[in-house]
């Protein structure tokens, strides 16, 4: 690097060589070969920089070329015609996006012979005794220890009486038992408050399916006429199942996620 | 057999009374009644009526409805009388033929032919095809639009189909051929919403046809010069429908809730007569009395051989005056709208040198937006369909409620009459359609099979076939 005006002083008192501008034009299109030969023989890491350099140079120039050759005048668009045909009627009202074909009995008839079923909640942590019941002592002394209270919800139905209280092993409280379940539907991506109609699995054992224990997992049978879904045959579906995904008892309230 | 006897009085539909009271038997009937109207009435061929006595049908003979109601026998009885069609149309319960795979998009209208000859579906695929409908499978693919396909309607004469689209355009085609004649005629700035011909009364062969758009006005166009002729503007917002009645006055209805009527005038001009301004939310559909004779012209049920043009004309004027009931009684207009109710108007009867029409009955009891209101095909019905999942029906002279039609499990979104007038097509988004009977006021058949919501159906004229079509993009033809 220069550290004075000494060149410029030069070149102002003395011009510059006679073969100056020749020498200039020479070099500079030597230029092109030489970047070449750099590009070409370089290795290791310096050879990908220069490559990547190279390649973003190249994109751009692509760019500014097609922008330029892009003509003021118009041309006949193909534009591609959109999905989602709508008659007039209702092409100025929003819809909601519907799901498309809901599935039809045949499908779940045959998923329910075979007992399985793909659900968003495969594996959850199993819930021990212990934490599902709590030991409530009876008696003059306060010394039997048989009876057991259900510490999470529950859904008892609607002709639910209880046995008698001397007869009765497992109590179910008031407190914790829920009727209706936000539900989502995972296609619509909206919640509806539906009625219970009953649990079908509950995942920790057959007993708590039979008490109505529902814990996260838990599959239950929700009435879903409200949504307005048919079967291809005609007939109006009223009945679905739903997977409960929260921990209903830490939470007041059940939600789960419709199984289309 | 001052025991034996009733005293009655027959009476037709608007009042006037046939004969003077007299002493029928007990124990008369349907048959009886029958027989006597045709008497009275000089009626060279048997035609067929059904009774009505303060508007429940008279089912039973007269002396068991009496007692039934305990109608005093001092009373006279009034019994109205309304003339049945002649011919019985077979309700349609089986699906012939279900053509998937021939449109590429959802089927958005269908329309039969006046002469029942032919069908035409348009398609969110941007074609019209034309079914051969004695094999039930496509004849032509018309294509020339660029996006959806919205409306279709054929000409009374059944000789022009035209077609509007997404983009504003119409296409006319010829249905011999399924080519499209000239090009796309552009006018429209945005999508159209409806189309409707001039009545074959008033032009034979037909040529000028109304159509109504998103962009709030309607343009009549003539189908030989392949141009438009009139813009009719002056709604603020779309137009939703527009109908041609058989006086030359054009109704549109439009979303900013209001109804205008238009007149050509003789210098070839169009000129707004009237705005009805009745309701309260955007007018989604109308309707006239006379509608299904206008839309098939000289054709009737028994899909008669062609004659010459003046022939056919007379033959349209003739059925036009029949169905308008008396010769200077007036076509009724009807209107549903998004503020749940339906208007009926009728033409006022002072002596205004321009006739508007006037608020005959405001038919309220939906619970949600009406989307198509239709006159049955002798003008003495009108049905409705709603987004609340029924179907009502209406007198169509009085505005009377008669009963609701409750299956339907969503929205029902259109209906079509058979060409009898005893029954109700409709069809919703649960993607079912469902046959109503009139006279049992139950229903008839329930035809699911569509896996998706049923956008558009029709009831050929000659009442052997009904197609439809919806999202699953499956055409569906019923017969019985």
């Amino acid at each position: 690097m220069p550290q004075g005006d000494y060149i410029d002083l030069h070149q102002k008192r003395h011009g510059r060589r006679l073969d100056y501008e020749e020498r200039k034009r020479k070099k500079e299109a030597r230029q092109v070969h030489k970047r070449s030969k750099q590009a070409q023989n370089s290795i290791g890491i310096k050879g990908k920089m220069i490559a990547k350099k190279n390649y973003a140079e190249k994109a751009q120039m692509k760019k500014t070329l097609k922008m330029h050759e892009e003509s003021s005048s118009r041309r006949k668009t193909d534009e591609d015609v959109q999905e989602g045909a709508v008659p007039a009627y209702l092409l100025d009202r929003e819809n909601t996006s519907r799901a498309k074909v809901l599935s039809n009995t045949i499908k779940q008839k045959r998923k329910e012979k075979a007992g399985k079923w793909e659900v968003p909640l495969p594996k959850v942590r199993p819930v021990a005794e212990d934490e599902m019941f709590r030991v409530i002592r009876s008696g003059k002394r306060k010394t039997k220890q048989w009876k057991r209270m259900v510490t999470k919800a529950t859904f008892v139905g609607p002709g639910f009486t209880r046995k008698p209280p001397k007869y009765e092993r497992f109590i179910r409280p008031s407190g914790l038992r829920f009727t209706k379940a936000h539900v989502t539907h995972p296609e619509l991506r909206c919640t509806f408050c539906l009625e219970i109609i009953g649990i079908k699995k509950n995942p920790n054992g057959p007993m708590y399916t039979s008490l109505g224990v529902m814990t996260r997992g838990t599959i239950i049978e929700v009435n879903v006429s409200e949504l307005g879904l048919v079967t291809p045959a005609g007939k109006v579906v009223w009945g679905k199942y739903a997977q409960v995904t929260n921990n209903p008892e830490n939470d007041g309230c059940i939600n789960a996620v419709l199984l289309v | 057999m001052a025991m034996n006897t009733v005293m009655c009085l027959l009476t037709d539909a608007e009042g006037t009374p046939l004969g003077s009271a007299m002493y029928i038997p007990h124990n008369a009937g349907h048959l009886q009644l029958t027989n006597l109207v045709n008497t009275f009435l000089n009626n060279e061929e048997k035609l067929s009526y059904s009774f009505y006595v303060s508007d429940e049908e008279l089912l039973v003979s007269v002396g068991t409805y009496m007692e039934r109601n305990s109608v005093s026998v001092e009373n006279v009885l009034k019994i109205v009388y309304r003339q049945q069609a002649v011919f019985r149309i077979r309700p349609v319960y089986r699906c012939s033929q279900t053509i998937s795979d021939v449109h590429e998009g959802e089927i958005l209208c269908v329309s039969f032919s006046p002469d029942g000859k032919q069908l035409a579906s348009g398609s969110g695929d941007t074609t019209v095809r034309l079914w051969d409908l004695n094999t039930e499978t496509p004849m032509f693919t018309c294509k020339g639009h660029k996006e959806h396909v919205l409306a279709v309607a054929w000409s009374p004469d059944a000789k022009c189909l035209v077609s509007g689209d997404r983009d504003g355009k119409v296409c006319c085609w010829d249905p011999s051929k399924g080519e499209l004649q000239g090009n796309a005629l552009s006018g429209h700035k945005k999508w159209i919403c409806g189309i409707a011909w001039e009545p074959a009364h008033l032009s034979y062969p037909s040529r000028r046809f109304v159509t109504c758009g998103k962009d709030g006005d309607a343009r009549i166009w003539d189908f030989t010069l392949k141009r438009t002729l009139i813009v009719l503007s002056g709604h603020t917002r779309a137009v939703t429908c527009v109908k041609w009645s058989g006086d030359g006055t054009i109704y549109t209805g439009s979303q900013d809730s209001t109804i205008r009527m238009w007149e050509i005038t003789q210098q070839g001009q169009g000129i707004l007569k009237h705005i009805l301004k009745d309701h309260a939310g955007w007018v989604n559909s109308l309707s006239l009395s006379t509608e299904y004779v206008l839309r098939t012209g000289a054709f009737d049920h028994t899909r008669q051989v062609t004659c010459s043009d003046e022939e056919m004309k007379k033959i349209a004027l003739e059925r036009y005056i029949k169905a308008k009931g008396k010769v200077d009684s007036p076509e009724r207009l009807v209107s549903g709208s998004d503020d749940f109710t339906i208007i009926l108007w009728e033409p006022s009867v002072s002596l205004q040198p321009k006739q508007k029409m006037v608020t005959t009955a405001r038919l309220t009891g939906h619970q949600q937006l009406v989307n198509h209101v239709y006159f049955s095909p002798n003008g003495q019905w009108i049905a409705s369909a709603s987004f609340d999942k029924s179907v009502k029906l209406w007198d169509g002279v009085t505005g009377k409620f008669i009963t609701a039609f409750r299956g339907h499990a969503n929205c029902v979104y259109q209906i079509s009459w058979s060409p009898d007038s005893r029954m109700l097509l409709s069809c919703s988004k649960d993607s079912t359609l469902k046959v109503w009977e009139i006279g049992t006021k139950k229903l008839k058949h329930d035809l699911p099979g569509h896996e998706d919501e049923v956008y558009a159906v029709d009831w050929s004229p000659d009442g052997e076939k009904v197609a439809s079509g919806g999202a699953d993009k499956a055409l569906k033809l019923w017969r019985g």
